[in-house]
């Protein structure tokens, strides 16, 4: 085996600027390390996490009520409306409820799917189903939310369906909104769980079959803890997207409420970011507790 | 496996109905494009071709799709540079507060989008940046970071960096080896993460809202806008389907070049 | 190594934070009435600065985007060389806040938000001397209490409309006369009413108090006090039982009354027009008891970076004839009456321009704040109106 010289190589680094350059950068790893992470830790690390923090701060200010202007002191007066006022415990367990029940409704819908187009499909088809469940993505999420709007509307397309069979029409209700929501979030809870499955070889599970198992017991102790991130991943996406949703169930909710909307209201309503500060932290806390619940399962690399 | 028949019958049923019942609604926007009626009235009364025939003279909407495409080639740019360094960081290297920052990297689309959005306005309000297109792509490209880095560290978790060394043994600089054996390994992640970027920022409005500025409009500003109006909703509808059968293109060739690298990693993984 | 990045993160957010406590108002607290910042007014216009950003409702600032033939702001940018950049709002509230950030130099403020403009140091006063076609403006819009404080006028009417009872004359065969077809717990729309989806509808509910229990005592349907606010509160929360839906965007309200979702609710002329056009059997009426209204005014911000095309703006939109194409685009009454010479025949009647009559049984949008027109600092003011419309939802 013969070594090449690099430097005869035309595409060698140029000089000994870039030679140096390199082999101080190859023995110093800390200086790489430090290169590599410089932008994203000062992006991420700095602005987007220095506003969060700064956002958290202001929940503990006030409004001038009079003139809208912010009074920067201290005081905890957001955080005992919150906590005092009933109705917003009712909304965030609405929403919260709303949330549960859309993750749940969108894996019972979306895992069969996944689990075909992984496992049964052919590989050509497959590819197409793959497109099948990504072009929905490039249609706007507005204007799918109005299209839910037209088939839940008196006479609209559900009415069509649903009156013949002498079904009601849930109408433009919470019902609604999880339906919605839940065809809306669909892509990202197949994607995940699609990816997974694919990932599970097949030689194992036949392996399991051929030692006995049945499916059930395949499935249980084989397949599950293996998709268990990708489950996990999709979930927390559908969850997190559902829990902050003020749009679509403004357009399709009827009179429902979600805490989205009251954070939007107080933001851009009397103008009371403190507040709006303060009830933001409610969904925030619920995302960190369940990311930090689920880091050690490594779904949030497949996320 | 070996499944049941039933069972394979079964999927492929539950397959079927699935998809219809996804593209149902957008054949519903496809219908409301030719309906006369501008409030979306159902059945449509009339079919027509005047909103296709008007829809791109709308000035509006062509500023709309440019910016939007704009935000989303700048902001896939810096998700592919950030994205990348973060996975090369902490894929091959081993530090403390390597966990908080991969944490930190999933906050913006983990978190709801409207605390991310009123977080980056008042930010932006405070150190007194003025609000356009940059506002739009930095708070964009802070939340497309994370698809570029999921994939990429995917992949380079999958590589076990032997070709590297191998390359720099052989006397490559770094930058040699990062250009001809690092990247190219790493080409479809990169294109994936790229691809997912781009349609999350393409499609974002609840972020976008809060970090535009005056005359600063994506596309889904405009549809926000325009669905409130009488004489532009329609149109709306004709620009949602033309997107949608724009964008199988794209989806169609990253689902081959993904697929490809995917097909010969499971051969390499011996299965 | 495990200090070091809590440093980091701490000095970050330190830096951040000091950052964002530059320059914070003195501020009373609430109740006190406090004194409208004084800020200059203009005393002579000069050359166009070449650009003008504004803050408007949908509609009032058209230039081809929705129909080719229906522009007003190319013929402006002719004449005054001033590039115009609207952003659409789609409350009051969010009106307030993008004005708040002084990027902008105009707002179209309802009266809703124009009071917290003055307050807040964010709009100035408009110096209508400078304003040709200010002098042609329907007197009873000039000097109002929504959009002048001590004598001082802080900007140029644009046009009115009130919030009209719409209902649907094929399933409410007894044409309604009174907002109790959207109050009453018997009444023959339940399940199938609208409602206006704003903390500010809460004045409706009072308005509707002042005439059917008048043991209250309201006079002005925006300033309350508390005892006057719970009993609209709760008249409202009771409403929530038979409300269909809460609109704020008009063209669901037109769906929703074409498709036969809502019988009856608030709605605008336009927004009757819109469904009448398009076959639903619609009718409208301002009841017995009066409505509610909006008059819109355009303000001037206080630190506008091009204030010389602002006020050009200002007289163009005020001018006949654009006031005319506004007006019938929008579907609202323009403030100035010599617009009529250029509107379709009939359009003036319809939109009750000059009727001061019918305009007197408005109640135009205001903001609610703390003192009083009785000189007391009783009344609830807006940021409660918006706690309890969350309530009110529930």
């Amino acid at each position: 085996m013969t070594t090449t010289s690099v430097t005869d190589r035309p595409e060698a680094p140029a000089g000994p600027t870039g030679h140096r350059l390199s082999a101080l950068l190859h023995n110093r790893p800390g200086l790489r390390l430090g290169g590599l992470l410089a932008g994203p830790v000062a992006w991420l690390g700095v602005v987007y996490v220095g506003s969060l923090v700064v956002l958290l701060i202001s929940a503990f200010w006030t409004i001038d009520t009079y003139t809208g202007a912010l009074i920067r002191s201290f005081t905890l007066t957001n955080f005992e409306t919150l906590f005092t006022q009933s109705v917003y415990w009712h909304i965030i367990g609405r929403t919260v409820a709303i949330a549960l029940a859309v993750t749940v409704f969108d894996f019972l819908l979306a895992m069969p799917m996944a689990f075909y187009m992984a496992k049964v499909a052919s590989p050509r088809s497959r590819r197409w189903l793959v497109v099948a469940i990504l072009t929905p993505l490039w249609s706007n999420y507005l204007v799918k939310a109005y299209a839910w709007l037209v088939m839940f509307s008196n006479g609209g397309l559900i009415d069509w369906v649903t009156k013949p069979l002498g079904l009601g029409n849930p109408g433009l209700s919470t019902t609604a909104t999880v339906i919605t929501l839940a065809y809306l979030w669909l892509p990202y809870m197949v994607l995940p769980l699609f990816a997974g499955l694919e990932r599970l070889p097949d030689s194992m599970l036949e392996a399991s079959g051929d030692l006995g198992a049945r499916p059930w017991y395949t499935f249980r102790h084989a397949v599950l803890p293996i998709v268990t991130p990708a489950i996990l991943a999709g979930c927390i996406t559908t969850f997190s997207l559902s829990l902050g949703d003020y749009i679509a169930v403004s357009i399709v909710g009827g009179t429902t409420q979600m805490i989205g909307n009251v954070i939007l209201s107080n933001v851009g309503s009397a103008n009371n970011l403190p507040f709006a500060a303060a009830l933001a932290i409610v969904p925030a806390v619920i995302m960190l507790v369940l990311l930090a619940a689920v880091r050690r399962t490594g779904a949030l690399d497949a996320m | 496996m070996t499944l049941s028949r039933t069972a394979r019958v079964l999927l492929r049923i539950w397959a079927g109905v699935f998809l219809v019942v996804v593209y149902v609604p957008l054949a519903v926007i496809l219908v409301n494009s030719f309906n006369s009626d501008r409030a979306f009235a159902w059945p449509p009364p009339h079919l027509t071709l005047h909103w296709w025939t008007s829809a791109w003279q709308v000035p509006g909407v062509r500023a709309a799709l440019l910016t939007s495409v704009e935000v989303g080639v700048a902001a896939t740019a810096l998700a592919l540079l950030l994205g990348t360094a973060a996975a090369l960081a902490l894929a091959r290297y081993r530090f403390f507060g390597q966990r908080p920052l991969a944490l930190v990297l999933v906050l913006p689309i983990a978190l709801p989008g409207i605390v991310t959005g009123i977080a980056l306005e008042s930010a932006f309000q405070t150190t007194g940046v003025t609000f356009g297109i940059y506002t739009i792509i930095i708070a964009h490209a802070t939340f497309c970071v994370v698809m570029v880095y999921n994939n990429v560290v995917a992949r380079l978790r999958r590589m076990s960096g032997s070709a590297e060394e191998a390359s720099m043994d052989l006397g490559a600089g770094i930058g040699r080896t990062f250009m001809s054996v690092t990247l190219p390994s790493m080409r479809s992640a990169l294109v994936a993460g790229a691809l997912l970027a781009f349609a999350l920022s393409f499609d974002e409005i609840v972020v976008t809202t809060f970090t535009a500025g005056a005359g600063t409009q994506t596309l889904p500003l405009w549809i926000f806008n325009n669905l409130a109006r009488p004489n532009a909703a329609p149109v709306v509808n004709v620009v949602a389907v033309s997107i949608i059968g724009l964008s199988l293109i794209p989806v169609y060739l990253a689902q081959r070049l993904s697929s490809d690298a995917g097909t010969t990693d499971s051969a390499a993984a011996g299965h | 190594m495990k200090t070091r990045w809590l440093r980091l993160a701490a000095v970050s957010a330190v830096a951040l934070t000091l950052a964002a406590c530059g320059g914070g108002s003195g501020t009373t607290p609430s109740g006190k009435p406090a004194a409208v910042p004084s800020i200059a007014m203009k005393q002579s216009i000069g050359k166009g600065e070449g650009q003008l950003n504004l803050v408007a409702w949908a509609g009032y600032v058209e230039y081809g985007q929705d129909d080719p033939k229906v522009d007003w702001v190319h013929p402006f940018t002719k004449q005054t060389g001033c590039h115009v950049n609207v952003k659409v709002a789609g409350t009051s509230d969010e009106m307030v806040t993008l004005m708040r950030t002084g990027q902008y130099d105009g707002v179209s403020a309802s009266g809703d938000a124009s009071l917290r403009l003055i307050y807040g140091g964010i709009v100035a006063p408009v110096n209508t001397k400078l304003v040709p076609n200010y002098a042609d403006v329907a007197p009873y819009l000039k000097d109002a209490a929504w959009n002048s404080v001590d004598g001082r006028m802080y900007g140029i009417p644009h046009g009115y409309g009130a919030n009209v009872l719409m209902w649907r004359s094929d399933k409410l065969p007894t044409a309604p006369k009174s907002w109790s077809v959207v109050f009453e717990k018997n009444s023959p729309a339940s399940g199938h009413i609208t409602a206006y989806d704003s903390p500010i509808y809460i004045a409706d509910a009072a308005l509707y108090l002042k005439a059917h229990n008048p043991s209250l005592g309201i006079t002005n349907p925006y300033e309350l006090t508390q005892k006057q606010f719970n009993a609209s509160v709760n008249l409202l929360k009771q409403q929530n039982t038979m409300v269909h839906d809460y609109w704020s965007n008009y063209l669901n309200e037109v769906h929703a009354f074409k498709a036969g979702d809502d019988w009856a609710g608030t709605s605008w002329q336009v927004i009757a027009n819109t469904a009448q056009s398009e076959g639903a059997p619609v009718k409208t009426i301002v009841p017995s008891e009066g409505s509610t209204g909006w008059s819109d005014t355009w303000m001037i911000a206080s630190h506008a970076q091009h204030p010389n095309c602002m006020y050009k703006w200002m007289n163009w939109i005020a001018s006949p004839q654009v006031q005319a194409q506004v007006a019938q685009w929008f579907g609202e009454a323009p403030a100035n009456p010599k617009a009529c010479a250029y509107t379709e025949k009939g359009f003036c009647q319809t939109y009750h321009v000059k009727d001061y009559a019918y305009y007197k049984r408005v109640a135009f949008w205001a903001t609610p704040i703390a003192s009083c027109g009785n000189g007391q600092n009783n009344c609830v003011d807006y940021s409660k109106w918006t706690q309890a419309w969350t309530d009110v939802k529930g």
